[in-house]
């Protein structure tokens, strides 16, 4: 028989060794696919790397995935340091953007008559209302009513991701786009700027990184950080200490859901500058995953998904040399999220065998 | 009275990391004795009843029951070999019957047909035998507490228990009760049962045992004929040197009313209205500058309602409630701006936030004054680490620094973090405009349970502490199950029952007898009547 018991204190040399365990066991799990697969180990491992770190086109590649990574990672980051468990980060993600098109897009040359430096500071603050808004009414429910806010942010998701499928084949679509599912164009003059010419990689890993170190410095320097913190880890005494619990719950709300929707807006200006259906390969729900890898904490959020970014990255060049499924690259990203799951529960408990 | 070995432990060795919990203790038990396991808390008294009820595995040592050793680590074993153990926190379901609760878990699985009438009569011989009578279909959510435990107690012997743990058991209960509780288990021990008084009093220990067992710091220190020994011995075991109790004095002098509580009602906690004994029914009460006033009362009565109306955290569905001269802000933060300190029953959910470092918990209540942060928006991080270690130093709080977790602080220390937290005003800062929160000593102080669990040092720093602040003219509050307690601190002391809530009267007004009626819910009579002799 096996028991889990609480360790008294968890050691410095049990924190260190984590994350080094968790990725061996990572790195294990998913050679014995590849060998199932039929494929070398050692070099599958080396092209994956390759193709995710091992130039400047694939760091490029890399970071242009994560940048839509990073920011859904903080989205997740933020509610569930309060325990507002945000499921919904994809819708919010479509939601931001829709709105950066509508503010931004060209209306079939009608749109907006603004200067670019207002136009695309208003287009930002549409995408993160949007995505904040969304998010307003599941935690306002959780807190007033009790409803689960993981059901509600869950569904909203397929509610929005239907209605974005209805606005780009009616009222959004886009009349040049021979009938294809897809919005107008955002207006060149609003794209970003690119970061390294004839890359992708554009100036929304700025934006990222800087909301990111902007999280970080919220969750350290401020009452708001301590009051989220609080909530999260005891609402109870937090409550007791004076948090205004109601207040708190709203402004997570609108921070995570704003970081979700601006996921939305960059993908849009600085990568594909129209919205379709699958502009997101389930964005949103992969942030969950690099919120947890990070261990909710906000500049890890980076490493985490610049890792998950180089995993997928590398596992399509990968896939093209050795003939293994580019599905490994989720089979990596999902082992390490439960060993680094485990391997925290490890340094709080031990296991005794009986 | 045999004197058979019914229990051996021998060697019991538990460690949680570096910390020894039980350290080589050994333990006979005979048949048909109360052995009383006498400790403070965190003495080791509950992990050595975990490991022989089977819920930890000890790291040495055995354990022997009638003569057979028991597997570690199984609690079911340890039901089949005659153990039954009645928590202090009870197991019943509220919304099933008596008998319902009795043979819950002893039926197997896939009978289809409850055998309610053969399990009805059983219970109600076992009632017979011991003297503890029953109503078999009534709802346990209509049971007192004390018949509560007479059914928790029932439910051990229905499966056979011939060794019963009592974990204090008799912190829930009046002193009536505990003495009805008393006759209990002599009638059982008279009947060859044995018995396991787990306590920290030490009044009731010399009261129903045979033999004393003393615990301190997780090893076996002492163990005695319970007529071979007296209060002073125990006490000195228990602690390892002499406390001095804290001196009771009077109050100096008693100023104006501070807060004023005018027929207040609340809703119950949380179960929509079920329990109305958790809910203040028309409460009046005056507490008044450099008097402690002491609420006694059975848990449940609805202390946690007065404890948490006074704390912000409940509001008050009608009557008046005033807090020097204005209306009492049901905000846990506007509470502490006008100067309540406040001490949660508690400590480990309601008082700190385990997981946040202990300075961060030092100003938690004030965090959104000038004093520690900037237009209530940026944290004065060197301020408010300035005023914990102020803390730290005024009330000696020992731990791991102020950056560790204050999870890993002790019960004592905890207490002595969150009474400097009520108790200590922060020195103003320099550009601060400290108008809101002022800087000076509370004028209210609310304890609910202060000193609850904590050793007997500790017990001893916390009530001193609340007495120098009545002296230095706060208003104190203390609501608390201890009736030693209440009469060691209250000038003034009330009783609370089923949400009323008795008048305050002196503290020489009153008999153990007349407020243990009290919190039974004897009607009270007018000051000067029979119940205050």
């Amino acid at each position: 028989m096996m028991r889990l018991e609480r360790r008294h204190e968890t050691s410095r040399a049990a924190l260190m060794l984590a994350p080094i365990g968790a990725v061996a066991f990572t790195m294990l799990v998913s050679a014995l696919l590849v060998l199932w697969a039929g494929a070398p180990v050692g070099r599958t491992y080396a092209l994956l790397l390759q193709g995710g770190f091992g130039s400047v086109f694939a760091w490029s590649e890399t970071l242009t995935r994560a940048v839509p990574l990073i920011l859904t990672g903080l989205a997740a980051t933020v509610a569930f340091k309060a325990r507002l468990f945000n499921i919904g980060a994809e819708g919010q993600l479509f939601a931001g953007a829709l709105a950066a098109v509508a503010v931004g897009g060209m209306h079939g040359g009608t749109g907006f008559e603004l200067a670019p430096w207002l136009l695309f500071p208003l287009m930002m603050l549409a995408a993160a209302l949007a995505g904040a808004l969304l998010l307003l009414g599941p935690a306002l429910m959780k807190n007033k009513l009790g409803v689960d806010e993981v059901v509600t942010t869950l569904l909203i998701n397929f509610i929005v991701l239907l209605g974005v499928s209805a606005l780009l084949d009616g009222p959004m679509k886009d009349p040049t786009a021979m009938g294809w599912p897809q919005s107008v164009s955002l207006q060149p003059d609003l794209e970003l700027g690119k970061l390294i010419a004839q890359t992708r990689i554009h100036t929304g890993l700025v934006w990222a990184v800087s909301l990111a170190v902007m999280v970080w410095a919220i969750f350290k320097y401020t009452v708001l950080g301590f009051d989220i913190r609080a909530m999260g880890a005891n609402a109870r005494a937090a409550a007791f200490a004076g948090v205004p619990v109601t207040r708190t719950v709203v402004l997570v709300a609108l921070l995570s859901g704003a970081l979700a929707g601006l996921a939305g807006a960059i993908e849009v200006a600085g990568r594909t500058s129209y919205v379709t259906l699958d502009m997101s390969p389930g964005y949103g729900y992969t942030g969950i995953v690099i919120a947890m890898l990070a261990g909710l904490h906000p500049l890890g959020v980076i490493a985490a998904g610049v890792f998950v970014a180089g995993v997928l990255v590398g596992a399509d060049t990968m896939s093209r040399a050795v003939g293994v499924p580019t599905y490994i690259a989720d089979v990596i990203v999902a082992a390490s999220l439960i060993a680094v799951l485990v391997a925290t529960l490890l340094t709080q408990y031990r296991v005794r065998m009986k | 009275m045999s004197n058979a070995t019914v229990l051996r432990l021998q060697g019991i060795t538990k460690r949680f990391g570096s910390l020894v919990a039980n350290d080589g203790i050994s333990l006979d038990l005979q048949a048909g004795e109360v052995l009383a396991l006498l400790g403070e808390n965190g003495a080791g008294k509950s992990t050595l009843m975990s490991i022989l009820f089977g819920h930890y595995v000890a790291d040495e040592g055995s354990i022997e029951v009638f003569g057979a050793p028991l597997p570690a680590g199984n609690p079911k074993a340890a039901l089949a070999a005659g153990v039954g153990m009645v928590h202090q926190h009870f197991t019943l379901a509220d919304n099933l019957s008596v008998l319902d609760n009795v043979i819950m878990g002893t039926e197997p699985l896939w009978r289809v047909f409850s055998r309610r009438a053969a399990a009805r009569a059983r219970l109600l011989e076992v009632a017979l035998r011991f003297g503890l009578p029953v109503e078999p279909d009534a709802m346990i959510g209509s049971l007192s507490v004390g018949e509560r435990q007479r059914v928790e107690i029932l439910k051990a012997l229905y499966r056979g228990a011939r060794i019963l743990i009592l974990d204090e058991p008799t912190a829930v209960l009046t002193p009536q009760e505990s003495e009805a509780l008393f006759a209990t288990l002599a009638q059982m021990v008279a009947q060859g049962l044995s018995v396991i008084f787990i306590s920290h009093k030490l009044g009731e220990v010399l009261r129903v045992s045979q033999r004393i067992a003393v615990l301190r710091g997780g090893k076996l220190v002492a163990e005695a004929r319970t007529a071979e020994t007296t209060q002073a011995q125990l006490a000195l075991w228990m602690v390892g040197h002499a406390v001095d109790a804290p001196q009771r004095r009077p109050a100096k002098s008693v100023g104006d009313a501070v807060c004023v509580l005018d027929h207040v009602s609340t809703a119950s906690a949380k179960d929509g209205g079920q329990d109305h004994s958790s809910a203040l029914r028309e409460v009046s009460l005056t507490l008044r500058a450099g008097e402690i006033t002491a609420i006694a009362g059975v848990s449940g009565n609805g202390q946690v309602a007065l404890a948490e109306l006074l704390c912000g955290t409940r509001r008050a569905t009608s009557g008046t409630a005033q807090l020097m001269g204005r209306a009492l802000p049901p905000s846990p933060a506007r509470l502490v701006q006008r100067g309540v300190a406040r001490i949660p029953e508690d400590r480990h959910a309601v008082g700190v936030v385990g997981d946040l470092p202990v300075w961060e918990n030092a100003v938690s209540e004030r965090l959104r004054s000038p004093v520690f942060s900037r237009w209530s928006w940026v944290v004065r991080r060197a301020a408010a680490r300035l005023h914990a270690r102020r803390i730290e130093k005024a009330f000696d709080v020992r731990g791991a620094g102020l950056m560790a977790p204050a999870r890993s602080l002790s019960g004592g220390n905890m207490q002595k973090l969150i009474l400097g937290r009520a108790l200590l005003a922060p020195e103003q800062a320099e550009d601060a405009d400290n108008k809101k929160y002022p800087t000076r000593a509370p004028r209210l102080i609310v304890a609910h349970q202060p000193t609850w669990g904590l050793d007997i040092g500790a017990v001893a720093y916390v009530q001193q502490q609340l007495i120098a602040a009545r002296d230095a003219g706060a208003a104190v509050l203390v609501i608390s199950d201890d009736l030693d307690e209440v009469l060691a601190l209250g000038d003034r002391v009330a009783v609370m029952h089923g949400g009323h809530l008795g008048e305050a009267r002196p503290a020489a007004a009153w008999t153990r007898e007349a407020i243990g009626l009290a919190m039974a819910g004897a009607t009270q009579q007018q000051p000067g009547a029979g119940a205050l002799q």
